[in-house]
């Protein structure tokens, strides 16, 4: 049977992204928060699981205003980078697993939520970065991946509660999958951070704290945790937290902390880095 | 839905990318959207104006667009990541948007995110005393 060994939660900034591929990442800068991943990327190394479920959201590259899924799942053979303004980032195709994912669709939608299905879909910095930071720059990404993506740009998102419980059925799909596969689930954006208007460069430290202590310890508290909330203590984009939740729901109610990493600024952003593993 | 919608005003510059904008700034975030493809980016360089006439945006949009005024562009609905695709087609990063949003050099505001970005006290709440 498949099963979910471990949950990772990482940051998008997209400039992390642009320091890597324009190889800045030893400048003093970017040196510290790449030291931040050492770790990860050792450890995945020997975890190499099958397949990831990374959630993360679209920024304006796959959906516009035209279409606004709150929850898409792609089951395509593969997701091509997607272009956001300055041309596609210059790192590999992203393969998917349609077989699970397309398991996934029927399962959680069985368990009443509305998932939409996508068959055809370019892949942003919310997805490629967190590649990147774990796997760094290989040819060819070492696993597949099963992008989820979230709607937060346009309000209402889906509630902290609403995403750790779809995280929740994504274990219960998961672990009715046949096949002998070893699942991480993958929770990215966040941490702290405003881009937009005279409030931008908003950094809350203690609040970033308290919602990594509270992950393993108090997932359902957080899930609790009301939309004005974030914004209010997270900044504006502070709200892609809701995110790591689908990550948390997705692993055992007793799964430990085995490495964090946080760092203040990566661009605009406060970025925040754990890894979770199921007992 | 109007309780949850206000709530979010009390918090000092911030604009929320609720049903209100979504539906003032559809056609200017299309516009930003057409800068995905290269060709579009070329034309758009080209001639500003003459390629925001594609768009059935307000006058007021397009004039916010000319000068580059992000904050205006937000207030007539843009959304920031929509926005962000101009900046792309500009040449500028993220970083600079924001320093141009806060009115300060690209510089300063490097440093005040250098320095732990900008502090949550004083800034949660329009009636905070920092304010």
């Amino acid at each position: 049977m498949a099963r979910i060994i471990a949950g990772v939660t990482t940051s998008h900034v997209p400039a992390i992204g642009a320091a890597l591929d324009l190889g800045k990442t030893a400048e003093p800068y970017w040196q510290p928060l790449f030291a931040g991943y050492e770790f990860s990327k050792r450890w995945i190394a020997e975890q190499k699981p099958d397949v990831v479920v990374l959630v993360y959201n679209d920024h304006a590259s796959a959906f516009s205003l035209e279409l606004i899924p709150t929850f898409a799942i792609g089951c395509a053979e593969s997701f091509a980078p997607a272009d956001e303004g300055w041309g596609p980032r210059p790192v590999p195709a992203v393969q998917g697993h349609p077989e699970l994912a397309w398991h996934i669709a029927q399962s959680t939608i069985l368990d009443e939520f509305d998932m939409t299905i996508v068959n055809r879909m370019d892949v942003d910095h919310g997805l490629t970065v967190p590649l990147s930071l774990m796997f760094g720059q290989p040819a060819a990404w070492p696993c597949k991946v099963i992008p989820l993506a979230v709607n937060v740009v346009q309000y209402p998102p889906p509630t902290g509660n609403r995403c750790y419980h779809l995280g929740r059925a994504i274990r219960k799909a998961v672990e009715s999958y046949p096949e002998d596969l070893k699942v991480m689930v993958w929770g990215t954006g966040g941490m702290s951070h405003q881009l937009q208007g005279p409030r931008a460069g908003l950094i809350n430290r203690e609040f970033d704290t308290a919602f990594l202590d509270r992950l393993t310890s108090d997932p359902e508290g957080l899930a609790k945790i009301p939309h004005v909330d974030y914004v209010r203590e997270a900044g504006s984009e502070g709200i892609e937290l809701v995110m790591w939740l689908i990550m948390r729901g997705a692993l055992a109610k007793d799964a430990r902390e085995v490495y964090r990493f946080y760092h203040v600024p990566a661009s605009n952003t406060a970025v925040g880095h754990m890894i979770l593993e199921n007992a | 839905m109007t309780d949850y919608n206000e709530a979010f005003k009390d918090i000092p510059g911030t604009v929320v990318f609720d049903a209100t904008q979504s539906r003032l700034g559809y056609h200017l975030n299309m516009f930003c959207m057409s800068l995905m493809k290269a060709e579009n980016r070329a034309a758009f360089k080209a001639g500003e104006r003459a390629y925001l006439e594609r768009f059935p945006m307000s006058a007021e949009q397009r004039e916010a667009v000319l000068a580059r005024d992000y904050n205006r562009m937000i207030s007539l609905g843009g959304n920031i990541y929509f926005l962000a695709k101009i900046g792309a087609t500009d040449g500028f990063s993220f970083q600079n948007l924001a320093s141009k949003m806060t009115g300060v050099s690209e510089e300063a505001y490097r440093g005040m995110m250098l320095a732990g970005g900008r502090p949550a006290q004083g800034n949660r709440s329009r009636s905070d005393p920092a304010l």
